[in-house]
């Protein structure tokens, strides 16, 4: 499988494809079930969490209503603490800063903390053309990299995969990567973090260059935050002589005080634990402590095209904890790949699309990838009103209007290929504003009814495929209520 | 009290049974209905697919024909959701486009003034002992726009609970998403078939002869799904389970 969603085919069609895979559905019932039950435990345990909810909502829309004066606090704190802060517009300057940077240091090899925003911009990838080996250190991430695939969920990016698979890419492809699996390497899970501890230990301990995103930016202090399970990350962070952190404009927090909302929030929103087990923070450079350079490389990529839109900009709150995709029953059948993104899940296709625009297949279909059963706005901690925004890119799908691209004011065109469902629509709320043109369709329906199919040609084995069609009763309710004067006379 | 029955476009067409149960329903409980002829769709299956602009001549309407009731109740938890939650909303949009109050204005009466049918019994009629019987097995699915968008809790267990013969069985997974979702039943028609598939396997776990919901759009897709995999449980909506007698018994 590739490493990157170029090309993707529409999600309808990808996750038709995951919903026959009973291997991934199995693997992704499970992980999803055990997570959401343990979230659910957790946050039950706070009596103020609504609170807790409302105020990380009220401090994301604080700050990224005033965006341009905390960026630029920031920049002036990262500065003063010794860092060197670079701003990106899109994903091909930041790859491009990102690799400047690591060839000044003279090294072809990088370590990484797990990131979005670099799976984002596609970094790995860029670097890789530069001549420049990034290893990926998270133990999913590893899985991912081994594997040659691509992440499927925000958090744990190796969802779809089971144990035993997982031993088969540990034994099959470690070696080309560096130190080998032990031999007969078995599918506990005690070995095989063993085989991946061995394994990354040795790039620790060479690597010159790190490269880490953040969870938050402390804009009063210029801090960065990084969240994380296994410690990993801090090795990365601390390790190396330089340190390279990608971030989104939209993870600044004005204050300490702000930050510890979101540090009782997002643990429990995301893997269910009262605290993460591992927290570092770090604020430009200290003498003779962790790295001696510090980059930080502030990135937009479509960021400030969201902010400018009134309802998706509320998208922009996100803290990545993945709550809405363990929660997602159209996820949990379909897989983060369908989505073609590594936002997958129902974050994922209200970011993507505003982050890439609605012009490709894939990016115009992810709007729909949605029941609207609002699962996912009832667990969000920031209390993200996604089927709201969802709702709002079909509109811009199916008719287009203002929005912003790359700083600029467009009128967006509609997308193709809804030509037949909009002459449909049009027809329904024609017939709906004439009461008796309806009724006269409902009677002609109901008088042709030994006529009617069990099952749809064409188009419409879309429903009959898998369902069979309501029998069309003998008479519409407007009828019995005329004929019965509302069930008064005989029946 | 003027109480309106806002059947909904799927309910007139395809399940007519419904809306002689609620008529029946609330004429035995004392409430004069009227079925105003003007009412045809609340907008939703295009406010959500997409076309709010085709909607709002729709939400005008509704709130044209109901406007004059104290009351508009209609045994859709969707439909509910839609006049509640996104009528607002959709006069919201209409401002914020710089087409004035107007919208806004228009269908702000009829908000507040429009009740799920669980939430009418329970709430303004103030009762949950109906004087139903209904002599089987039941489970209950709560409806996604009905049990997140309008909140309505424990009120249709309430209801359920208090019908004479009626065996009360819980549905494993109960508020997971059955997989209809409107256009999204067509659109991602293998991944909404495999919630309804999951769902319908929830059901007949329960060894319940009778699936009960309160909106007959989930029902027609949970219904159909029943039906194509040959389960052994039927879908009914609550109002017809609630409109059962003795005298004059539902299936």
């Amino acid at each position: 499988m590739s490493s990157t969603f170029v090309g993707m085919p529409a999600f309808p069609e990808a996750a038709r494809a995951a919903v026959d895979d009973p291997t991934l559905r199995a693997n992704l019932r499970h992980a999803t079930h055990t997570i959401r039950a343990k979230r659910a435990r957790a946050v039950a345990e706070l009596a103020d969490w609504a609170g807790l909810r409302a105020a990380g909502r009220r401090i994301k829309d604080h700050t990224l209503r005033h965006l341009d004066r905390y960026l630029e606090q920031l920049e002036a704190s990262v500065t003063g603490a010794g860092g060197t802060v670079h701003w990106a517009a899109d994903a091909d300057e930041a790859n491009r800063i990102v690799a400047g940077l690591v060839k000044e240091t003279g090294e072809s090899e990088v370590v990484k903390v797990k990131s979005m925003a670099t799976q984002e911009i596609g970094l790995n990838e860029a670097l890789e053309a530069e001549g420049i080996r990034a290893y990926e250190t998270d133990l999913a991430e590893l899985i991912v990299q081994l594997g040659k695939d691509r992440p499927s969920h925000i958090l744990v990016p190796a969802i779809h995969r089971n144990r035993g698979e997982i031993r088969d890419i540990f034994a099959h492809e470690m070696a080309a990567w560096g130190r080998p699996a032990p031999e007969n390497l078995t599918d506990t899970p005690a070995d095989l973090a063993e085989a991946a501890r061995l394994h990354l230990r040795e790039k620790f301990l060479r690597a010159k260059v790190g490269i880490s995103g953040a969870n938050f930016m402390v804009a009063e202090t210029g801090t960065l935050v990084v969240v994380e399970s296994e410690g990993n990350g801090r090795m990365c962070l601390t390790l190396p002589e330089t340190l390279i952190s990608v971030v989104g404009i939209e993870k600044i927090v004005p204050t300490w005080r702000d930050l510890e909302v979101f540090l009782q929030t997002l643990p429990r929103s995301a893997t269910a634990e009262r605290m993460n087990p591992y927290t570092s923070t770090w604020t430009g450079t200290t003498d003779e402590d962790g790295p001696r350079a510090f980059h930080l490389v502030l990135l937009d990529n479509g960021r400030t095209d969201a902010l400018a839109d009134r309802v998706g900009r509320q998208a922009l709150r996100c803290i990545r904890c993945s709550a809405c995709l363990n929660v997602c029953p159209v996820y949990e059948r379909a897989g983060g790949h369908a989505y073609g993104s590594v936002y997958p899940g129902p974050i994922g296709a209200i970011l993507t699309p505003q982050l890439r625009g609605t012009a490709s297949e894939i990016d115009a279909s992810l709007p729909y990838a949605s029941s609207l059963c609002g699962a996912c706005y009832e667990v969000c901690p920031v209390a993200i009103d996604i089927p709201e925004v969802l709702v709002h890119l079909r509109e811009r799908v199916v008719e287009g209007g203002p929005a912003v691209r790359r700083g600029n004011k467009v009128v967006l065109r509609p997308a193709r290929g809804h030509a037949a469902e909009r002459a449909a629509m049009r027809a329904a709320a024609w017939a709906f504003g004439h009461p008796s043109a309806l009724r006269t369709g409902q009677r002609l329906a109901s008088r042709s009814r030994r006529l009617h199919p069990r099952a749809l040609p064409g188009p419409g084995r879309a429903w009959s495929g898998t369902r069979d069609l309501p029998a069309v009763p003998a008479e519409p309710f407007r009828d019995w209520w005329l004929r019965t004067r509302g069930g008064k006379d005989a029946k | 009290m003027r109480v309106a029955l806002f059947l909904t476009c799927v309910n007139d067409a395809l399940y007519p049974e419904t809306g002689k149960a609620v008529v029946k329903l609330l004429t035995r409980l004392g409430v004069e209905v009227d079925f105003p002829m003007g009412q045809t769709c609340c907008g939703q299956a295009h406010y959500n697919t997409g076309y709010r602009h085709e909607a709002e001549p729709l939400a005008r309407r509704f709130a044209e024909v109901f406007g004059e009731y104290e009351a508009v109740v209609t045994p859709s938890g969707s439909c509910g959701a839609m006049v509640r939650e996104l009528y607002p909303r959709m006069g919201e949009r209409a401002r914020a486009e710089g087409r004035g109050d107007s919208l806004a204005r228009t269908l702000a009466p009829v908000v507040p003034r429009t009740y799920e049918l669980t939430e009418f019994l329970v709430d303004v009629l103030g009762v949950t002992d109906v004087g139903a019987w209904y002599p089987h097995t039941v489970t209950y699915h709560p409806t996604c726009h009905g049990l997140r968008g309008l909140g309505l809790g424990e009120r249709p267990h309430r209801l359920l609970a208090a019908v004479r013969g009626l065996d009360l069985v819980e549905l494993p997974g109960a508020e997971e998403c059955c997989g209809f979702g409107g256009t999204f039943a067509v659109k991602n028609a293998a991944v909404s078939a495999a919630m309804g598939a999951d769902k319908v396997r929830n059901a007949e776990s329960t060894g319940a002869e009778v699936l009960c919901a309160a909106d007959n759009s989930c029902l027609m897709h949970i219904g159909g799904t029943l039906s194509r995999l040959r389960a052994g449980v039927r879908p009914v909506h609550i109002a017809e389970i609630l409109a059962s007698t003795e005298e004059d018994p539902a299936l």
